[in-house]
């Protein structure tokens, strides 16, 4: 069995466009949260998002690799170029290797939206272009990441909703482990866009605190009330310990532990059984005990329920006495498709600075909550050997990844 | 439209949209073989015609277009009779 390391990061985020800039937004609790007044003319029931802008690749990859790319796809193309970099991976070495890419994605909205409107008005399909095709589909981003990298690796997206960046990794780990592959492309890519979020904003999920959009987000707060979507890009490069001593690849972590498990209850409402049973199953991969793991990055989405069942559920797996404990998506948003992804790097950030990023606007515990180490602001000083960081999603689908200071 | 204007027309969009230099724009260019205008290039060539000129290229028409000039005379052609 073969160890699995992180070798590259990078990120386009609501907090910060690479890994240097999101490491600052984390130390001092910086929020990438506002309000976008076209959702609310578009008959939003809150008009509260992550805001960022998109990248202009004019110039630098060309047009015909641009045109298939929808919203996320760019994003992923932006972390993937600085995860790379870090990874020392080139040109060179993707033409003379077998990469794989591995990444986390569950809609392409806008680009279908977008499609549509122009069939209703042109009534002529011939008139979509070359590009709505790549860009509706829901492996955008493997499909243009992989051709304009050259990958000849294993090739493919992880739908599983707001797990898929988390399961990426995992399924990264699984393939490198087990010696399939020995470098691959993971993360999870999410667009920020009206078009995909009208159907989630109809379930009344969101928080509508739009007065305050940076305080929106409470994760375990007593007062939370919703979500705030959100999203962006990470990308991180998993590879063999063997090939990046090799390679004299920097060495930034090591993955050592996924755990896995799905509901098998409701399709919206999360349990504690679920999550507690992927937790449980990371930390035997893993080989350690509870009490080893010096950070927990929570899935909290700042939903009533999904904070109240994750809390019961790390209280069942560690006791009362819990390590530091913090949801970023406080900062971020629910950066959902992506955030499996980003949240591992965020915590690598940490591990490799010696803090824990604040949960932001925790002012209040709730009755389970209250049972947790929360960090409420900037924890300095803290030495991070080995984190945990929790994923789920709608279905159920539950995601747990261990990853230790190596 | 005049036959000038047309043929300053496709040479925009050619430059704005499809990122060829100007220098490369000589009338005997092969679109296929000099501008490497590839198969999905003409899925977008018929959107932008229709965009610009308001008339919609038939996919087989591409086949009998080689050179540039022959792409300038079907457009002039055509935008004249629409």
């Amino acid at each position: 069995m073969n160890r699995v390391v992180i070798t590259g990061m990078g990120i386009y985020s609501t907090i910060g466009k690479n890994i240097e800039e999101v490491k600052n937004s984390l130390y001092i609790g910086r929020s990438g949260i506002g309000f976008d007044p076209a959702r609310k003319a578009l008959g939003f029931r809150s008009g509260l998002t992550g805001i960022l802008e998109m990248p202009n690749l004019k110039g630098e990859i060309t047009r015909r690799q641009r045109v298939g790319m929808a919203e996320e796809a760019d994003y992923a193309y932006v972390a993937t170029v600085e995860a790379l970099k870090q990874a020392k991976i080139d040109n060179d070495f993707l033409d003379k290797n077998d990469i794989g890419i591995l990444y986390g994605n569950d809609s392409s909205g806008k680009a279908v939206c977008e499609a549509y409107d122009v069939l209703k008005e042109k009534k002529d399909t011939a008139l979509l272009g070359s590009g709505a095709i790549f860009q509706s589909m829901n492996s955008t981003i493997t499909m243009n990441l992989s051709t304009i990298f050259r990958l000849k690796g294993i090739n493919l997206t992880i739908s599983a909703a707001c797990a898929s960046g988390s399961h990426s990794i995992g399924m990264g780990y699984y393939f490198i482990r087990n010696g399939l592959q020995e470098i691959i492309i993971c993360g999870g890519g999410q667009e920020i866009n009206f078009h995909s979020m009208g159907s989630f904003d109809g379930l009344s999920a969101f928080s509508v605190r739009e007065n305050e959009p940076q305080k929106a987000c409470r994760p375990f707060d007593r007062d939370r009330d919703g979500l705030v979507p959100s999203g962006g890009a990470a990308t991180v490069i998993l590879e063999s310990y063997e090939s990046a001593v090799r390679r004299g690849a920097p060495i930034l972590a090591e993955v050592i532990g996924y755990g896995f498990s799905s509901n098998g209850d409701h399709i919206s409402v999360p349990n504690v059984d679920g999550p507690a049973k992927s937790l449980e199953m990371a930390i035997i991969d893993a080989k350690i005990k509870p009490s080893d793991i010096n950070y927990i990055n929570a899935h909290a989405t700042a939903t009533p329920v999904g904070d109240l069942n994750e809390a019961q559920a790390i209280t069942k797996v560690f006791g009362l006495k819990t390590p530091l404990i913090s949801s970023t998506k406080s900062m971020t948003g629910h950066e959902m498709w992506m955030g499996g992804a980003s949240e591992i790097i965020y915590s690598v950030l940490m591990m490799q600075n010696s803090f824990v990023a604040p949960n932001i606007n925790f002012e209040n515990p709730d009755e389970y909550s209250a049972k947790l180490n929360i960090a409420a602001e900037t924890v300095k000083n803290h030495n991070i050997d080995i984190f945990l960081s929790n994923s789920f999603g709608f279905g159920g689908t539950n995601s747990t990844l261990i990853v230790r200071k190596i | 439209m005049e036959k000038q204007e047309i043929i300053t027309k496709v040479n925009d969009f050619l430059i704005e949209e499809f990122e060829l230099e100007e220098s490369q724009l000589v009338p005997s260019a092969g679109l296929k073989d000099t501008l490497e205008i590839d198969s999905l290039d003409y899925v977008d060539l018929v959107v932008i015609i229709e965009k610009n000129f308001g008339f919609k290229v038939k996919g087989e028409d591409f086949a009998y277009i080689k050179t540039l000039q022959d792409f300038y005379d079907y457009i002039i052609k055509h935008a004249k009779s629409n």
